[in-house]
């Protein structure tokens, strides 16, 4: 809890005093130049207009861009987590300041203005001592509005490897653990409620001109920020970053690997719940050290491959051309697999008399099939469509926690599920066998950032978890997360995982 | 008067604010002399608002000079010039967040005077305007009444001793009550301060009751300048004759109606 917090107050408290540093010189351009006027609005408002996720996922590779053109400078920067975060959320509170300040400082009086200038008082000065001070209390609102908005928006860094209280959220909602969810906006609620009423004391002192509630205000969110925030300076140790995907078993691993980790001495840190694509490139740029992927994954998605010359063949590949691109160092197979596979109720099935995907096809025209945000998406779904001729009568899309809902109260028929993931058990759901060999295997790896290809002490530590996870034990383990009875933590999971395995 | 510097010189000044087609001020030059009150009068978009900023630089001019002292106003930055000038607007233009006291005292803060000889100074400017120190000094600006912060605009504009007053309409947004005793009030200061004194008005009775010479400007020229007699003189341009004329035909009217009421 102090860490998620204190690096929302951290990242949203940055964002604002960047936001206001930079909105409040050009609402005084434009509010001088028409000419900047129309253009400078504008565009901020075109920027409101990006759903701020995507916003915040679009620094990522930018930055990431930059950083490589940049490096040869010898300037070093990580394209994931803080700074993309920071970038999206301060664009996003600039509109709101930027608006009011506009509006605050036409607002002024012409009379006054005038006379600012008629008793001598230099373009600057009727700025610093008259339009600034009457235009403060229409801009102090517009600050407490994009507190609010950022604060809020901030939950959303997590995905981009930015700790936030939307850790609380993004966890609970991919582990169906609603108390989680809940408390992360309930946190993220409280705190925006805090810094506006902080705000408004400010706001309020300045439209009455009472210096003694602008001061209390200012010290109170000085105070809050100070004390959020001091956590996040005490605890700096240097530490190896574990990289996680947003479900259920990467949350799984991730905690697997980092107590492995510590168990041998070393400092590890999680970072849950990036995207897939972000977490490969975060681990080619050195931003986290170790992840778990799957061989098929960068097989179709890095490697761009669609021919299927076997299991072992693929991994070799895999693991030569991981080496060769990035220096990427694939540790091994951690003893399991984790395929996408179509998955259907057992007794719609039965009723259909379908077992394998090419019996699929045949029904599919009067199907329905769910996917999960990603799925419709990758070069696996477009093989298993083109190999088969699947048509679907419709295409739904679901965070995977209710395509598993779906599938089990009928709203969809098949959906695409991952063969280690214990629903399909507690579910009664049945995998249908790709009868033609459509998708490549999916062997789970874990892999090491090329910087640290030959740190001797973490490859050690990390080497023990090679081809120690049957199947069935990670199945379990990610049931006990996912299931309604009798639900468990993640770290209660990883703790089972450690246990069956015996590597603790 | 002839022998001394003039305090104001306008030397064949030009503005055009649409790139010279048409003019707003139109080759005007005129001399004020130091000690005098000079009224300018002339309808709406005649170009007198546009000529009294072009002497404290609020507008520069196209073309020609503007001359305070007999130094051009272009030789000193406009802040400075402005601050050695007082500046009177109909709006009046007080600092909402700022105390009474504290508008009066922005030229001289802003030139720097010790902070004792500000403080004196509003006090006697307060008394010089006729309002309470004690009951005024801290009050904010809109606990006043209309006739009061022009009271107040008059203190600010004389806070930092100028030697020139330039007054756009100064009572015009007034009622005729406290208007008149404004008029009368200011006058007095001008006299007693030995100020020069420039005032545009659209009311030629106020022009004729108040001023030492009135300048008359109709499409961005000055038709006429003299004192109210000279204007009144044979030969003069008709556009002048018939405003001096108005006021004579006013009394008369209000003469004739109050006469009727008392026969009636």
């Amino acid at each position: 809890m102090p860490d998620y917090l204190s690096q929302h107050v951290l990242l949203s408290a940055a964002a604002l005093l960047l936001g206001l540093t930079l909105s409040l010189p050009l609402a005084i351009a434009a509010h001088r130049h028409a000419a900047v006027r129309w253009p400078v609005l504008t565009l901020a408002s075109a920027i409101q207009t990006i759903p701020s996720l995507a916003l915040l996922a679009l620094f990522y590779p930018l930055l990431l861009a930059l950083s490589a053109a940049t490096s040869g400078l010898g300037l070093h920067f990580s394209a994931l987590g803080f700074l993309p975060s920071l970038l999206a959320l301060t664009l996003y509170s600039m509109l709101p300041i930027l608006r009011n300040a506009v509006a605050g400082l036409q607002g002024v009086d012409a009379d006054v203005r005038e006379a600012a200038l008629g008793v001598g008082m230099t373009t600057r000065q009727a700025l610093m001592q008259v339009e600034l001070p009457l235009a403060a209390p229409v801009i102090m609102a517009g600050v407490r509005m994009a507190a609010v908005w950022t604060i809020g928006t901030a939950t959303l860094s997590t995905p981009v490897g930015q700790t936030s209280l939307g850790n609380y959220i993004f966890t609970g909602l991919q582990t169906e653990n609603w108390v989680f969810v809940l408390f992360g906006c309930a946190a993220a609620a409280a705190l925006a409620l805090i810094a506006d009423q902080l705000l408004g004391l400010i706001e309020s002192g300045v439209a009455r001109r009472e210096r003694a509630r602008v001061m209390a205000g200012a010290i109170g969110l000085i105070a809050g920020v100070a004390l959020a925030i001091a956590p996040s300076f005490v605890s700096a140790r240097p530490a190896y970053i574990i990289g996680a995907k947003g479900f259920t078993e990467q949350y799984i691993l991730a905690y697997l690997i980092r107590d492995e980790l510590e168990e041998q001495g070393l400092v590890a840190r999680r970072r849950a719940g990036l995207g897939s694509s972000v977490v490969f490139r975060a681990l080619a740029a050195g931003e986290i050290d170790a992840y778990v992927d799957y061989s098929g994954t960068i097989w179709t998605t890095q490697m761009g491959r669609t021919d299927q010359p076997g299991r072992e063949a693929i991994r070799a590949e895999m693991t030569q051309w991981l080496a060769n691109q990035y220096g990427i160092v694939t540790l091994g197979s951690l003893g399991f697999e984790n395929a996408y596979a179509l998955a259907m109720r057992r007794d719609r099935a039965e009723e259909l008399g379908v077992r394998t995907v090419s019996e699929l096809a045949r029904a599919a025209p009067q199907l329905r099939i769910g996917g999960d945000f990603e799925f419709f998406g990758r070069p696996e779904w477009a093989g298993l469509r083109d190999e088969y001729g699947l048509r679907f009568n419709a295409q739904r899309e679901f965070q995977s926690t209710f395509m598993y809902r779906a599938v089990a109260n009928g709203d969809v028929d098949v959906i695409s599920a991952f063969s280690s993931d214990g629903r399909i058990a507690a579910l009664d759901l049945i995998v249908l066998e790709d009868d033609r060999g459509a998708i490549p295997p999916y062997d789970a790896v874990l892999l090491v950032s090329p910087t640290r290809a030959h740190d001797e002490a973490f490859l050690a530590a990390l080497r023990p978890l090679v081809g120690t996870i049957p199947v069935e034990a990670m199945r379990q383990a990610s049931l006990m997360v996912d299931r309604e009875e009798d639900k468990r933590s993640v770290r209660d999971a990883a703790a089972f995982l450690a246990a069956e395995t015996g590597l603790d | 008067m002839a022998s001394l510097t003039p305090a104001i010189t306008l030397d064949r000044v030009h503005k055009s604010f649409d790139g010279g087609k048409t003019f707003a001020v139109e080759d005007v030059s005129l001399e004020i002399a130091s000690g005098e009150f000079l009224a300018i009068i002339g309808g709406s978009g005649s170009g007198k608002t546009t000529t009294l900023r072009m002497i404290n630089r609020l507008i520069e001019p196209d073309s020609g000079e503007v001359s305070v002292e007999g130094a051009p106003v272009t030789g000193l930055p406009a802040h400075e010039l402005r601050r050695r000038m007082g500046y009177v607007i109909q709006g009046v233009g007080l600092f909402p967040h700022l105390t009474i006291a504290e508008n009066i005292a922005i030229t001289p803060q802003l030139l720097d005077w010790p902070r004792p000889q500000i403080e004196a100074r509003v006090h006697e400017l307060l008394d010089l305007v006729e309002l309470a120190p004690a009951a005024y000094a801290n009050r904010m600006p809109t606990a006043l009444s209309g006739g009061q912060k022009q009271r107040v605009g008059i203190a600010r504009a004389l806070a930092a001793r100028p030697h020139i007053v330039l007054m756009d309409e100064p009572f015009g947004a007034l009622d005729p009550i406290t208007r008149d005793t404004l008029t009368t009030a200011y006058r007095k200061l001008h006299d007693q301060l030995g100020l020069t004194s420039v005032m545009i008005t659209h009311d030629i009775q106020e022009a004729l009751l108040l001023a030492d010479r009135i300048a008359v400007m109709a499409d961005g020229r000055m038709v006429a300048a003299g004192a109210p007699n000279d204007l009144a003189g044979a030969g003069g341009d008709p556009r002048v004759l018939a405003l001096l004329e108005m006021p004579r035909r006013q009394a008369r009217r209000v003469r004739e109606r109050l006469a009727d009421n008392a026969n009636g």
